[in-house]
């Protein structure tokens, strides 16, 4: 069977094994389920791993031995690399939708001709997977976003959007760890600290879990806030 | 405590080391050294392992104060530097006393340089690594006047200080070697040869999280949106404009862009010092011929001997006065 994954060199010291070119929560299990893999059973020289949507990026110490060997194992370990039996963490985040925290909550449901309650049903009903966690620290990926709610990047990508920031563009959501400039549509703002440098584990989220969205009050939002800002983690849990 | 004080800041100075790895797949960028060459003489100056944090200066270094009975202060530059009134030259060390003043000038050869002090900087690292991204705040932030850099040790070491020649060390000169990959099929036959043949010049928007560059354009074969990937130090992306962009030590971790090629290690220094303008190359090699590269980078690296440095900090950089021994009754005002 010819592979359906290609190996590439991403310079002298590191390896991108490719799948195919989408975005499929199951090209997104292999990935993961190759990551595990590395990481339980680490081959001579693999210093990092880095999975994004359908790719691995495996950073090695280029002086290794085992540097010349590494495209063969990592081309048998991605062969047998098969989605996990386990699925990852389920999270619930709560999230303030529209107002102050979601300036864009009232355009998107006029550009998709929903009411905002219909706008933030969908969102907050969405079973989220996280592919990546990328361009910022804490910075998450989420996929997939229902049909009804895809929209192009804003034409003005605003200069800055304050940390939480829970946004939508194209097929993909995400939420903003710190504040970071975004041509996203911004629809709520959670008071969840993804990246707290404090904590012993400083980032809460990882590629593979899953995200469910709380509507919550802007009152609600302030209280959480406070409590986050003391260090507790608002988020939870569930499965 | 004792303390390197900043009196005054340079454009861009901040604390450097091999970088923050293991965090990428969080989203944190690793940052560390731009210029891992000058980077490893500075702590082979200060008398360090090679992995201890040193400031990065970026075209014009900064004025300390010492605040401490004595520190040994290594620069890994070619720059105007006044010790204490009186001028002198780079790639060595200084052991200055309390309250003696250190000023770095423009850097004259390149675009930044590394100041390391014996002993290290006491600083708390950050998820594993005192290397500072200033975009994000991970790690601190760029220093500024009235910064107080504590330090590990509270007085220098006795030993006489000492100077490299800072010609010699194991810059692997241009072209700058790339390795192909790994979305070089992203790009027409017509693109790669544009990209491997044509001459490139660094644009004004070159820092510490990327460098564009101006030169002949790269055609794509289909377009040049991809789904997000990882990104590596030198991984060089070509957007819309079709013209590269070489990611450097604070790029992002992940990115969009076909990524035509990435930069060999060992031409990593030698990039890293260029500067707005400077015209270059690019030759492509097979992984294994950089890492051979790197691997004679490393062994001259480890190499470094630094030899003793004649006590006036002016150094006439001549051996047969020394030898002479007719200066060698000078003593600087720093001594």
């Amino acid at each position: 069977m010819p592979a359906d994954f290609r190996i590439r060199p991403a310079g002298d010291s590191a390896l991108v094994v490719e799948f195919e070119e989408r975005i499929d929560p199951a090209l997104s299990a292999r990935v993961l389920a190759l990551e595990a893999a590395l990481t339980a059973d680490p081959p001579p020289g693999v210093r990092e791993t880095l999975p994004t949507y359908r790719s691995l990026l495996v950073r090695f110490d280029p002086l290794d031995p085992g540097a010349e060997v590494l495209e063969a194992t990592l081309a048998s370990r991605a062969a047998v690399a098969r989605g996990a039996a386990n699925p990852g963490r389920l999270w619930r985040i709560p999230c303030a939708y529209g107002g102050a925290h979601g300036e864009d909550l009232e355009g998107v449901a006029r550009a998709k001709s929903l009411t905002t309650d219909e706008v933030v049903r969908i969102h907050a009903t969405t079973p989220w997977h996280v592919y990546m966690i990328g361009f910022a620290p804490g910075a998450t990926y989420l996929g997939k976003l229902d049909a009804r709610l895809h929209l192009p990047r804003r034409a003005n990508p605003r200069a800055r959007v304050p940390a939480g920031s829970v946004p939508i563009a194209g097929q993909q959501g995400l939420i903003m760890s710190i504040a970071m400039p975004s041509g996203w549509h911004l629809l709520g703002q959670t008071p969840v600290r993804l990246f707290e440098p404090r904590r012993a584990e400083p980032f809460l989220l990882a590629p593979g879990d899953r995200v469910r969205f709380e509507p919550i009050s802007a009152a609600e939002y302030d209280r959480l806030d406070r409590l986050a800002e003391r260090g507790e983690v608002v988020a939870e849990v569930t499965a | 405590m004792s303390a390197l004080v900043v009196v005054a800041a340079g454009p861009l100075s901040t604390l450097q080391d091999a970088g923050r790895f293991g965090w990428q797949r969080f989203g944190v960028s690793p940052a560390g050294a731009m210029d891992a060459v000058a980077y490893a003489a500075a702590n082979a100056l200060a008398g360090n392992a090679p992995d201890v944090a040193a400031i990065e200066i970026t075209l014009t270094g900064d004025t300390y104060e010492v605040e401490a009975e004595s520190v040994r202060i290594a620069v890994a530059a070619a720059a105007a530097i006044v010790v204490d009134g009186v001028p002198a030259v780079g790639w060595r060390s200084f052991t200055l006393r309390r309250r003696q003043r250190l000023v770095i000038g423009p850097v004259t050869h390149g675009t930044r340089g590394y100041v390391a002090v014996a002993g290290g900087f006491a600083v708390e690292p950050q998820l594993g690594s005192r290397s500072v991204h200033a975009r994000t705040g991970v790690g601190g932030a760029p220093l500024k006047a009235g910064d107080g850099l504590p330090l590990a040790r509270a007085r220098a070491p006795d030993a006489p200080d000492v100077k490299l020649d800072g010609l010699a060390l194991p810059y692997v000169p241009l072209p700058i070697r790339v390795v192909l990959g790994p979305q070089d099929d992203h790009f027409t036959a017509r693109g790669i040869e544009a990209f491997l043949g044509g001459e490139y010049r660094v644009s004004a928007a070159a820092d510490r999280m990327g460098y564009r560059l101006e030169g002949p354009e790269i055609e794509h074969a289909a377009g040049f949106d991809t789904i997000s990937d990882g990104i590596v130090f030198g991984s060089i992306q070509v957007p819309g404009t079709r013209r590269p962009i070489v990611l450097m030590a604070d790029r992002q971790t992940s990115g969009g862009y076909p990524k035509i090629a990435t930069v060999a290690s060992a031409s990593l220094p030698t990039f890293a010092q260029l500067k707005p303008g400077d015209a270059l190359r690019f030759a492509a090699v097979a992984p294994a011929e950089a890492r051979e590269l790197l691997r004679r980078q490393r062994a001259a690296l480890a190499r470094l001997a630094p030899t003793p440095a004649c006590r006036d900090p002016r150094d006439l950089s001549s051996e047969a006065l020394l030898a002479s021994n007719l200066i060698d009754g000078v003593v600087g005002p720093y001594d």
